[in-house]
């Protein structure tokens, strides 16, 4: 009966995979890579990760969601299909060896994994104390991988400024996505009025119970950013021009305020991004709180994509 | 008395899951977007509230609860929203398709 | 069979479609769906391993979780970057498959499948 349990996602998940591959409609395909996303949600939940359930929900499933969505809606249709003739036949016996390869060799590695599992988890509970955390993700995040979550923060800016050099000339430096306009008196902007505020303390919240509980600064800044994008979406609000020096500064500070913590770590501690004792939860909280409004502004405007309109308007 | 709070669990979040089944037979089966919608609408946030109404007797504290209850509110806000925007598209594609 | 097995050797499958679907089909949307599914098919496995190192005060080795939350947010990053690319191809260009163009003065040869 508990095989069941573990049978039936399992098998959905790979039944959505292969069609999110396969389908021959590119908006089918994108639907059933959302749905895909939201069932590995669960398939996080059966494996003990709610942390890496929460992440994938929100940004596997909602914000690739998003994107592939989007991308299916601007691109002809008869590009992004999935026509017969695609490649030879040689190509397709070839890859169907190299995937079956990869595959074989993928799940004989799984089935020879040491039997007394090798785990890092004793050790990261027996220092927990030390971070002043409770939540063993958190201190991995934040204080034993600390350099991880820099360089992934720094990591998330390069990509938006990937995204921003991408504008056409005429709207270098100018606002991202096309203007929306919806009815003021319509639902889009009925749902951009009453779902903000409510979702702006569950992402606060989030990220603030993340210390000790199942959550976290990404999370939270996911559903913050997915706010802002509802009142973009709606009109209600603009996307400010890529130029705006306030906008920048915000974006740079969490990342800056990173790399200063791991500065001042490196005369205090001995090590970059070691925390003098006793002072590490305090730290991490400074690190949290100037994070989570850039991550916020830069999950939201990666989805706002690169600039059309010139600054000027 | 847990024995019986454990068996209005299992009757209410059974019975929530087959309206979610019917709600997906409706999904497959109807023959236009309307009313595929009218299914899903309807009797997903049937079957969520039968969800959420079978686990409150489960959780420890009132606060947890009280999040159940709020996810099943937004949710209905959510779909009722997306509903109606769907609904509106489909019209507006109809119309320029006559 | 254990039940976290069953969900890696899936990861292991989905890896193996993932594959086969990037390098086969001609539409880069196609493709970056493609490298998403590997993505997640590489992630699972990830997670089953930290599934096993489960100890008595907890659910799963935190590090590969950690990790994980990680991989995804800088796999959705490089997702948005590629899309952006290939939203700017389709303003540029005629068309967004990576098949060779056909020879000037030679009928389109358009296929009428979607």
């Amino acid at each position: 009966m508990i095989e069941l349990f573990y049978a039936a996602p399992a098998l959905l998940i790979l039944a959505l995979g292969v069609y999110a591959t396969f389908a021959r409609d590119a908006f089918a395909a994108c639907a059933g890579y959302l749905a895909y996303g939201l069932l590995l949600t669960v398939a996080w939940v059966q494996l003990g990760g709610v942390d890496v359930a929460l992440t994938e929900a929100a940004i596997g499933g909602g914000l690739t969601g998003v994107l592939l969505v989007r991308a299916c809606a601007k691109l002809p249709a008869k590009d992004s299909g999935l026509r017969a003739d695609g490649a030879g036949a040689p190509i397709r016996w070839l890859a169907a060896l190299a995937a079956i390869g990869v595959s074989t060799a993928l799940a004989y590695a799984v089935l020879a994994l040491p039997v007394p599992a090798a785990t890092l988890a004793p050790e990261a509970l027996a220092n927990l104390a030390a971070t002043g955390v409770g939540n063993p993700i958190t201190a991995v995040l934040l204080a034993y991988r600390a350099m991880d979550t820099m360089l992934e923060a720094i990591v998330l800016l390069l990509a938006l400024i990937g995204i921003w050099s991408l504008a056409p000339d005429r709207a270098w430096g100018g606002r991202p996505g096309p203007g929306y306009e919806a009815d003021p008196h319509g639902i889009l902007a009925f749902i951009a009025r009453v779902l903000p505020p409510i979702g702006l303390v569950v992402g606060i919240y989030i990220f603030w119970v993340g210390a000790d509980q199942p959550g976290g600064k990404f999370q939270g800044a996911t559903i913050v950013a997915a706010m802002w994008l509802l009142t973009m979406m709606a009109g209600l609000t603009d996307a400010p021009p890529v130029s705006r020096r306030l906008l920048r500064l915000l974006l740079v500070s969490g990342p800056l305020v990173f790399v200063a913590i791991g500065a001042y770590g490196a005369f205090a501690a001995g090590a970059f991004l070691g925390y003098p004792e006793g002072l590490a939860k305090p730290l991490i909280i400074v690190i949290e709180i100037a994070l989570m409004p850039s991550l916020a502004l830069t999950l939201a405007l990666m989805l706002a994509g690169a600039p059309q309109r010139s600054a000027a308007t | 008395m847990t024995a019986l709070l454990d068996v209005f669990t299992y009757v209410a979040v059974g019975t929530g899951a087959f309206f979610f089944l019917a709600g997906t037979v409706g999904l497959l089966r109807f023959p236009d977007a309307l009313t595929r919608l009218h299914a899903l609408t309807k009797a997903d946030n049937l079957g969520l509230g039968l969800v959420v109404f079978g686990l409150l007797p489960q959780v420890d504290g009132f606060a947890n609860g009280l999040k159940l209850v709020v996810i099943w509110l937004l949710v209905m806000l959510s779909s009722a929203d997306a509903g109606q925007l769907i609904a509106r598209a489909e019209r507006r594609a109809r119309r320029r398709d006559d | 069979m254990t039940g976290p097995t069953l969900f890696a050797l899936v990861a292991a499958a989905l890896v193996g479609t993932g594959l086969y679907g990037f390098i086969v089909s001609p539409s880069p949307l196609r493709k970056i769906l493609a490298f998403n599914v590997i993505g997640s098919g590489v992630f699972l496995m990830f997670g089953v391993i930290a599934r096993r190192g489960a100890i008595a005060g907890i659910g799963g080795d935190p590090v590969p979780q950690a990790l994980l939350i990680t991989g995804i947010v800088v796999a959705f990053s490089a997702t948005a970057l590629a899309i952006t690319v290939l939203l700017r191809l389709a303003e540029e260009a005629p068309t967004t498959t990576l098949e060779p163009a056909p020879p000037r003065g030679a009928p389109d040869a358009t296929r009428t499948t979607s």
